[in-house]
C-alpha cells in the first residue's frame, strides 16, 4: 500500500484511452465499473475535444458481481461493434475488472466479430499510464502492420504522439514540416491522426522517427525487428537536439542536412545583452524522461543556466536520467511523490523550476517562478496558438515560455539596485505578470516578521543556527528572486565555519565567499 | 404551500423509463471533494487503485491544489496477492498519516471498487483505528466505490456512516442533514431563528461535534434530494422525517421551510416577516435570468440527483419545458413534493444506457442539455448548448439568496451562445 496525494500519471487504462482516442476507426471496450468514465472529461474538457473518446464501458456493479458480467461484457462489445462500425477493436480490463478476472480477451474473440480484436494485458497494480499507451500502441502495430514495398520516394512514419500529449499536435506539425524541407516524405503519424488501416501500411516507410520514446519505443523496437525500419534515437527539442535529429534523419535517409533554419530565433534571443542576466541561473528539472533530458541541455548549453537538480517520474527512465545526471553534477530523483519533489525543490532552493503542472504548484507555494516543460498536462497547456516543444519554433517557443515567468533583465537590475523602494519592491512581483501591485509593507512589519523570523534550520547535533534579527532585515533587503539562494549559502558558510549565529557580517562573507 | 398547487397532476404517477447500460457519470468518491472542504478537521483516506486517485485528482486537481485532507492508499500487487497483510498496511499508512497530521479529528476509510471486490473490510479497521487513535480522531469507514455508489451517493454514504455515532437523545431538535456552503448554511438558519425556532443542528457539523445526538423526538429535513441511506439511517434511529420539495428558488425555499414552520408550529404572520424581503428578492433575482430562459426546453442527463427538484424550479420558477429528466436512481420518499409540482409531460427516466439517451436527446434538439463534463463540449460541437452538472454541485445554490444565481447557472450557456457570432464548430 502506497499513501498518494497526487499522481503523475493515471493508471494504464488511461495510456490505452490516450492511443485510442488519438486515432480514427478504433474502438475500446473497457471492462469497467461506472466510474471510471471520469476519464472522458480527461480529453472533452483539458484537451478540448469535440467528442467523446472511443470508449465503450461496460459499466457493471455490485449486484452483477455474483450472476455473471462476462455478459456484459460480450453485450456491449457486440453493441459497440454494431453502433461504431470501427475498423478494429481492442478490449482490455480497468483496475476493478483484473481482480474478477473474465479475461475481455478470450471473451472478445470467442465472438467471431468481423474486425481485428486485439486484446491489452495492462497490469493495474503495477504499471502505469505512460506504460499502458506504449504497450497499446505496440500491441496494435503488432496486430496490424505487416511487411511490404518501400514508397518510391523516401519516407518515415512519426511514431509516439498520443491524444492528450503535451503539445504533440503542434511538434507533429513541425516536424512534419522539417522532414519535408529535408525532401523526407510523412507516410503515417501514429496513434494519433491514423486509423486502423493507416497502421496497417506502415511498412510502406523507409524508417521512423519516435518523438515520444515514452508511448511509441517498444511499437518502433517492434518494426525495427519485423519491418527493417531503423529508428531516429534524438528527439528533437532545443537547438542541439534539432540539429543532431536533423543529421541522423539525413543519414537515414539519405539526404542533404542542409536546411533553412532562419527561423531558428533561440540562439541570438540568448545571447543578445538583455539575456546576461539569465547567467548562471540556478534550474531544477522535473517531468518525464525524455522531456527533462531535452530540457538538461536546452538549460545548460543553450540559455546559460546552471542544473542544481533533475529527476524523472517514470522509472522506465530511471537509468537514462540517472546516467544523465551524473553528467551534471548533480543526484537524479526518481520518484512518483510529489512530497519528495517538493522537499527536494525546498532543499536546493532552486530560482527557477522547469517542471510539470504539479511542480508549477509547488513553485507557487515555495515562491520560485516554474515552467512547464512536460506531461502530465493541463487545459493551459493546450493553447489555442501554435505552440510547439520540438524543431526550430519549438526553441523559440521554449525561449519564451522559460523567460516569462522570471523578472526581466532590466527590471531585475533595477530591483537589485532600489531594493526597499516604496513601489518598486518584492511584493509588487515581476511587471509584466497579472496581479494587483501591492504596496511595500511598513518598516515596522519588516522588522517584526525578522524578529518572529522564519523556522531556523536546524544543524546536526544538538547546534542551531540563528538567524539575528539584524541579518535576517538584511536578507529582507535582497531582492525575492535571490533571496533564496543568499540564504541558502549564508547557512551553508555559517555551517563551514562552524558558527552559530548569522549576523549581517556573515552574510556579506558568505555573499564574497561564493562570489563568481 | 396554497399559493403553489400544482396546475393539473404532477409527475409523482408518470411511468419512468428505466435503463440499464455504459453509465457516463462519476463514482460515490467524488464527494470527497466537497465533504473535505465542509468538515475542516476530517481526512478522507481512499483505500483503492491509481484509478481511484486519478479521478480525485481529475474531477479536483485543477481546482484546489492546498495540501488536501483526502489521499489514496494505493492497493499494490503484494496487498493483492496476500504477502503482505492489507489490514497491517493500512494501520502503518494511518499511523503515518495522523502523525503527519495533528489537526486531524475525524478519518473517513473510504472504500473503492478494487476494495470491496477484494473484501477488504474496513470497517473492522475503522473499529481497530478508533481504539488505537482513541480519544484525538475518530475512525469512521463508508464505500464510495463505482460498483455501489453514483457521484452524490458517496456523500449520502458518508453522512449515513455518521448516524449511528450520533449520542441518544429524547429532547425535541431539529436536525437539517446534507453539506451546504458555510454562507449558505448561515442564510438557512438564520431563516429559522427569525421564526423563533432553535435548538437546530446541522449534519456535517463543521468541525467534529459531540453534541451532535438523534433520538425518537428528534425531526430531520434534507437540503439535498440525494440522502436516502442517510434518512433511512436516522429513521432507524427514531427520528422523523419531514417530507417537502427541496430549497431551490423562491418557491421551493418557502415550501421547504413551511413543512419545517409548521412542524413547529409557527403562525403565519410570523412566517410571512421573516421570509418577505428575501422571497421578494429571490422572485426579483430569477426574474432577470427568466428573460432568456422563459419558453426554452430542457433536458436533463441523469447525475447529480439534483435533476428533480431543479426541473421543478426550472419549469415553475423559470417558464422551462423539460423534455426528459434524467437521474441515477429515484426516491419517490425524498423527491416525491417535488415531482408532485412538475407539470405532467416530460419523460422521467431512472438509470442510464447513454448512447440511446443521446440518441433522444440528440432528436429532441433541446435548446439546453444538462451533463456531465464527458458530454457538454462533444454536444457543444454538435450544436446543443449545455451546461454542465458538476458546477450545480460546486455552486452554491440553495435558499432564496442564491435563487437567481441558480437560475443565472442555466441562463449563461444560453447568452453566450447568443454572443458569440462564429459559431461552435471544432
Amino acid at each position: 500500500m502506497k499513501l498518494t496525494v497526487w499522481t503523475y500519471e493515471g493508471p494504464p487504462h488511461v495510456g490505452a484511452m490516450r492511443v485510442a482516442t488519438g486515432m480514427t476507426g478504433l474502438h475500446y471496450v473497457l471492462h469497467a465499473p461506472q466510474g471510471d468514465t471520469y476519464a472522458d472529461l480527461l480529453f472533452t474538457m483539458i484537451e478540448r475535444r469535440n467528442h467523446r473518446p472511443p470508449v465503450t464501458y461496460t459499466t457493471f456493479q455490485a449486484r452483477d458481481l455474483g450472476s455473471d458480467t462476462a455478459y456484459l461484457f460480450k453485450d456491449a462489445c457486440r453493441d459497440a461493434y454494431e453502433r461504431f462500425k470501427p475498423q478494429a477493436i481492442i478490449v482490455g480490463a480497468s483496475c476493478t475488472a483484473e481482480l474478477i478476472q473474465d479475461d475481455p480477451g478470450g471473451l472478445a474473440e470467442s465472438m467471431g466479430l468481423p474486425v481485428p480484436v486485439i486484446a491489452l494485458e495492462l497490469p493495474s497494480y503495477q504499471r502505469k499510464e505512460n506504460f499502458g499507451a506504449d504497450e497499446t500502441f505496440f500491441q496494435v502495430v503488432r496486430h496490424l502492420a505487416k511487411p511490404m514495398a518501400r514508397s518510391e520516394r523516401v519516407s518515415c512514419n512519426i511514431l509516439g504522439p498520443t491524444g492528450l500529449g503535451f503539445r504533440h499536435r503542434d511538434d507533429i506539425t513541425e516536424i512534419t514540416a522539417l522532414l519535408y524541407d529535408l525532401g523526407v516524405e510523412v507516410n503515417v503519424t501514429a496513434p494519433m491522426g491514423s486509423s486502423p488501416s493507416d497502421i496497417a501500411r506502415m511498412g510502406a516507410a523507409h524508417f521512423n522517427v519516435l518523438l515520444y520514446p515514452e508511448t511509441g519505443e517498444a511499437a518502433a523496437r517492434w518494426c525495427e525487428k519485423n519491418l527493417g525500419q531503423p529508428f531516429t534515437k534524438t528527439v528533437p527539442i532545443g537547438v542541439g537536439a534539432t540539429g543532431d535529429f536533423i543529421a541522423e534523419v539525413a543519414k537515414l535517409a539519405g539526404v542533404s542536412p542542409a536546411v533553412d533554419d532562419s527561423r531558428l530565433r533561440l540562439p541570438w534571443y540568448a545571447a543578445s545583452v538583455d539575456s546576461t542576466y539569465l547567467t548562471g541561473k540556478r534550474v531544477f528539472l522535473f517531468g518525464d524522461g525524455t522531456h527533462v533530458a531535452a530540457a538538461a541541455r536546452i538549460a545548460r548549453d543553450e540559455m546559460g543556466f546552471t542544473v542544481c537538480g533533475m529527476g524523472c517520474y517514470n522509472r522506465e527512465f530511471a537509468r537514462p536520467i540517472r546516467a544523465l545526471a551524473k553528467e551534471y553534477g548533480v543526484e537524479a530523483l526518481i520518484t512518483d511523490d510529489y512530497l519528495e519533489v517538493e522537499a527536494a525543490i525546498e532543499a536546493l532552493a532552486p530560482e527557477m523550476i522547469l517542471g510539470t503542472q504539479m511542480e508549477r504548484h509547488i513553485g507557487k507555494r515555495l515562491g520560485i517562478p516554474c515552467a512547464v516543460i512536460s506531461a502530465p498536462v493541463h487545459v493551459q497547456d493546450f493553447p489555442a496558438r501554435y505552440s510547439p516543444q520540438m524543431g526550430f519554433e519549438g526553441a523559440n517557443v521554449i525561449f519564451d515560455t522559460w523567460v516569462h515567468p522570471l523578472v526581466m533583465g532590466l527590471e531585475e537590475h533595477l530591483l537589485h539596485m532600489f531594493r526597499d523602494d516604496f513601489e518598486f519592491h518584492d511584493a509588487a512581483g515581476a511587471s509584466h505578470h497579472g496581479g494587483k501591485a501591492t504596496a511595500a509593507p511598513e518598516p515596522d512589519t519588516i522588522a517584526d516578521l525578522s524578529i518572529s523570523g522564519k523556522k531556523k534550520p536546524e544543524n546536526q547535533g544538538a547546534d542551531v543556527l540563528v538567524w539575528l534579527a539584524d541579518a535576517e532585515k538584511e536578507l529582507k533587503k535582497i531582492p525575492f528572486f535571490v533571496r533564496g539562494k543568499a540564504r541558502r549559502n549564508t547557512e551553508a558558510y555559517a555551517a563551514l565555519k562552524g558558527l552559530q549565529e548569522v549576523s549581517v557580517d556573515t552574510l556579506y562573507e558568505a555573499k564574497a565567499h561564493y562570489a563568481r | 404551500m396554497n399559493d403553489h398547487a400544482p396546475l393539473g397532476p404532477g409527475c409523482r404517477d408518470t411511468p419512468v423509463l428505466k435503463e440499464r447500460g455504459q453509465r457516463e457519470v462519476f463514482c460515490g468518491l467524488t464527494g470527497i471533494i466537497w465533504l473535505h472542504r465542509k468538515m475542516q478537521d476530517a481526512f478522507f483516506l481512499v483505500v483503492g487503485s491509481r484509478t481511484c486517485a486519478h479521478l480525485l485528482q481529475s474531477a479536483a486537481g485543477v481546482m484546489i491544489f492546498a495540501e488536501p485532507r483526502f489521499a489514496t492508499a494505493i492497493l499494490e500487487e503484494k496487498d493483492l496477492a496476500g504477502l503482505a497483510d492489507a489490514q497491517d498496511e493500512l494501520d502503518r499508512e494511518v499511523a503515518r498519516l495522523l502523525a503527519r497530521r495533528p489537526d486531524i479529528r475525524q478519518l473517513f476509510l473510504v472504500g473503492s471498487c478494487p476494495s470491496e471486490v477484494i473484501k477488504l473490510d474496513l470497517h473492522r479497521a475503522a473499529e481497530r483505528l478508533s481504539i488505537k487513535h482513541a480519544p484525538h480522531v475518530r475512525v469512521l469507514n463508508y464505500s464510495g466505490s463505482g460498483i455501489e455508489t453514483t457521484f452524490t451517493q458517496g456523500e449520502d454514504a458518508c453522512l449515513a456512516s455518521m448516524v449511528p455515532g450520533l449520542r441518544d437523545t429524547d429532547s425535541r431538535e431539529l436536525l437539517l442533514v446534507g453539506a451546504l456552503p458555510d454562507v449558505v448554511e448561515d442564510q438557512m438558519l438564520g431563516l429559522l431563528r427569525d421564526m423563533g425556532i432553535d435548538n437546530i443542528r446541522c449534519l456535517p457539523a463543521r468541525r467534529t461535534d459531540d453534541t451532535l445526538a438523534c433520538g425518537p423526538n428528534t425531526v430531520f429535513a434534507l437540503t439535498q434530494p440525494f440522502l436516502g441511506d442517510t434518512h433511512a439511517a436516522l429513521e432507524r434511529r427514531g427520528a422523523r422525517h419531514l417530507p417537502a420539495p427541496f430549497p431551490f428558488g423562491e418557491e421551493g425555499t418557502t415550501a421547504w421551510l413551511r413543512v419545517i414552520a409548521d412542524e413547529f408550529g409557527v403562525d403565519r404572520a410570523t412566517f410571512d416577516r421573516a421570509t418577505q424581503a428575501p422571497r421578494a428578492r429571490a422572485r426579483k433575482a430569477i426574474a432577470a435570468a427568466t428573460e432568456t430562459l422563459n419558453g426554452k426546453s430542457i433536458f436533463f442527463f441523469p447525475d447529480s440527483q439534483l435533476e428533480i427538484p431543479l426541473a421543478r424550479f426550472l419549469t415553475r420558477e423559470c417558464g422551462m419545458t423539460a423534455i426528459e429528466i434524467g437521474t441515477p436512481f429515484l426516491h419517490k420518499a425524498l423527491t416525491g413534493p417535488d415531482l408532485d409540482l412538475i407539470p405532467a409531460g416530460p419523460t422521467i427516466s431512472e438509470g442510464q444506457d447513454v448512447d440511446l439517451q443521446l440518441d433522444r436527446a440528440r432528436a429532441a434538439r433541446p435548446d439546453l442539455t444538462v451533463c456531465g463534463l464527458g458530454l457538454a463540449n462533444p454536444l457543444e460541437a454538435e450544436g446543443l448548448t449545455t451546461k454542465w452538472a458538476i458546477e450545480l454541485v460546486f455552486t452554491p445554490v440553495h435558499f432564496y439568496e442564491q435563487a437567481g444565481d441558480l437560475a443565472a447557472l442555466f441562463a449563461r450557456p444560453l447568452r453566450r451562445r447568443a454572443l458569440l457570432k462564429h459559431g461552435a464548430s471544432a
